[in-house]
């Protein structure tokens, strides 16, 4: 069963000065998505991204997001609305040092017409114990949740997250995992762009690498760039030194292993290859 | 979708920037005390009498609370908000609901409390150290009233106006007080309007802090001073027609040309 895009997107071009950022982007992202952006620097993906949230304006191709082309301008009260239904978490920004957690997010609460509780975002994001903390005094992981808690306030369909776990300690990130997660099986659709593979493994239904302003592919965590059928790794040791193959059968291989060896495989790994591996591979190609 | 009337969205920005104000002890320290300290410079180094029953202390009264109006618009918002620019702060804003109209009636409100605590603090002084005599007469307190209420909204509309000028946060004081100080010479708040040169009056007289000052005076200075002016008059009519055109051209400056990131 499909579900109804929530982002359309075909031919789109973005230049600046003569460069272009973006050279003919295709994307569909479907509703209770997590669709993640993977590339480098400078790959397209921020511009990319600020054309979906209306920051920027696009050279040409079409774009609908929730069914509104955010350059459309047919009114503001239309925009108003579409604004209404996406949130947006940035990166890090520097503002409002001097109010407290619950004043940010009671405040934005009202500028939506459906806005969740703040008391209840605030716990979900984990920083209840700084509820009445001015701004000022939150550590970097910590602003990083409230950046997030004022993306979600407005209770969204769609929500866009640009690399939201930077500076997150690992216990952190597992938690804003979860939070994502739970978002999602709420039917929350989400745009994700990162430059963590392993989160894009965790959380992304489909993820999109981008590089030189193209689409290099669009597939699911486990099967980008062929991953699901690419060599395996064996790593064993064998009269005190450390070995590796790499096989298509590695069933097969590691049974000749064990008869050769006579039983169980000292320092025995069976690996394939990361995302993060996969993901270089197809950069490196196109440098 | 029920709509969220803009209006009260302008107000919960307003109490919102008003917090915000007061937290920020340099920004309360600056735009707050500045003009009273300089009410005691000038106040104490000329006191002549400038015309009959009018000293120059009183005179200069007049112009500081219609420069307390551009200074705490005009100046403090274009430098504040290329400020906000650079923070993030416009382009988190710009990714809500909430419109620009939203955001402009905040800074009014933000802008109106602080001028009300400026005026508080030059009126307070004025009358104890520098003979300032307020107003008796109810017409003159109508004339005052809406010389804040346009003088307010004009200054705050091309403060916002004139944000997009300065490149970035960090040089906006430089490229904004050098313009809001010449035309606090120009138009006759550090000396006597019409002891300028008459170069100087004209091309002042294209800009509201002029109008704004001769109101002032209109309101705190005795009638008798009127024929000090250059039109032998206080002219209440013309400045009021003159603050409205700024006001209008505010309003459609400050829509079209509102930058909420740097790009």
């Amino acid at each position: 069963m499909l579900h109804p895009l929530v982002i359309d997107v075909s031919n789109l071009t973005k230049t600046y000065d003569g460069k272009t950022a973006v050279n003919g982007i295709n994307l569909q992202v479907r509703k209770g998505e997590v669709f993640a952006l993977l590339g480098p620097n400078g790959a397209g993906k921020t511009t990319t991204v600020e054309i979906l949230e209306g920051y920027r304006e696009r050279d040409s191709g079409s774009v609908s997001v929730l069914g509104f082309d955010p350059n459309s301008k047919v009114s503001k009260s239309a925009e108003r609305m579409w604004r209404d239904q996406i949130g947006i978490v940035l990166q890090t920004t520097m503002d409002a040092l001097d109010l407290t957690v619950r004043e940010t997010l009671t405040h934005f609460a009202k500028y939506y017409s459906n806005p969740k509780n703040a008391n209840a975002v605030i716990e979900s994001v984990g920083l209840t114990e700084k509820i009445d903390e001015k701004i000022r005094t939150l550590s970097g992981g910590q602003r990083r949740r409230l950046d997030v808690a004022l993306g979600i306030i407005g209770r969204p369909e769609l929500l866009f997250l640009d690399e939201p776990t930077t500076g997150f300690d690992p216990e952190a990130r597992r938690a804003f995992w979860e939070l994502i997660r739970n978002l999602r099986d709420q039917g929350t659709s989400i745009l994700l762009t990162t430059h963590y593979l392993d989160e894009a493994e965790a959380l992304a239904d489909r993820v999109a690498v981008i590089n030189n302003g193209q689409i290099l592919e669009v597939a699911t965590p486990k099967t980008l760039g062929g991953r699901e059928n690419s060599k395996v790794e064996i790593s064993w040791i064998e009269n005190g030194e450390p070995r590796s193959s790499f096989s298509d059968t590695p069933t097969a291989t590691i049974q000749e292993l064990a008869a050769r060896l006579g039983g169980e495989i000292a320092g025995l790994t069976v690996a394939r290859p990361t995302l993060e591996d996969i993901y270089l591979k197809m950069i490196g190609e196109n440098l | 979708m029920k709509q969220i009337s803009t209006i009260k969205l302008g107000l919960a920005r307003g109490a919102l920037e008003i917090k915000q104000f007061n937290r920020q002890r340099e920004s309360v320290v600056f735009t707050i005390l500045f003009p009273v300290i300089l009410l005691f410079i000038f106040g104490s180094v000329f006191n002549d009498n400038i015309a009959p029953g009018v000293t120059f202390s009183q005179y200069f009264v007049a112009g500081m609370i219609a420069s307390g109006l551009v200074n705490s618009g005009f100046q403090q918002l274009a430098i504040s908000i290329p400020i906000e620019r650079d923070l993030g702060t416009l382009k988190r804003l710009r990714g809500t609901p909430m419109p620009a109209t939203a955001y402009f009636i905040g800074k009014g409100i933000q802008v109106l409390y602080s001028m009300f605590l400026q005026l508080t603090l030059l009126l307070f002084f004025g009358t104890i150290f520098f003979g300032l005599e307020l107003p008796t007469q109810p017409t003159k307190w109508l004339t005052f009233t809406w010389l804040i209420i346009l003088g307010t909204a004009s200054s705050t509309l091309l403060g916002i106006a004139f944000s997009v000028v300065p490149k970035s946060g960090r040089g906006a004081s430089a490229v904004v007080s050098p313009v809001v100080i010449v035309l606090q010479f120009f138009s006759g708040v550090f000396f006597i309007f019409t002891t300028l040169p008459s170069w100087m009056q004209h091309f002042a007289a294209l800009f509201p802090l002029k109008w704004l000052t001769q109101g002032m005076r209109s309101v705190f200075l005795p009638d008798s001073f009127a024929t000090e002016e250059a039109a032998k008059s206080w002219e209440i009519n013309k400045i009021a027609i003159i603050l409205i055109a700024w006001l209008i051209a505010g309003v459609f400056i400050s829509l079209k040309t509102f930058k909420w990131t740097k790009e």
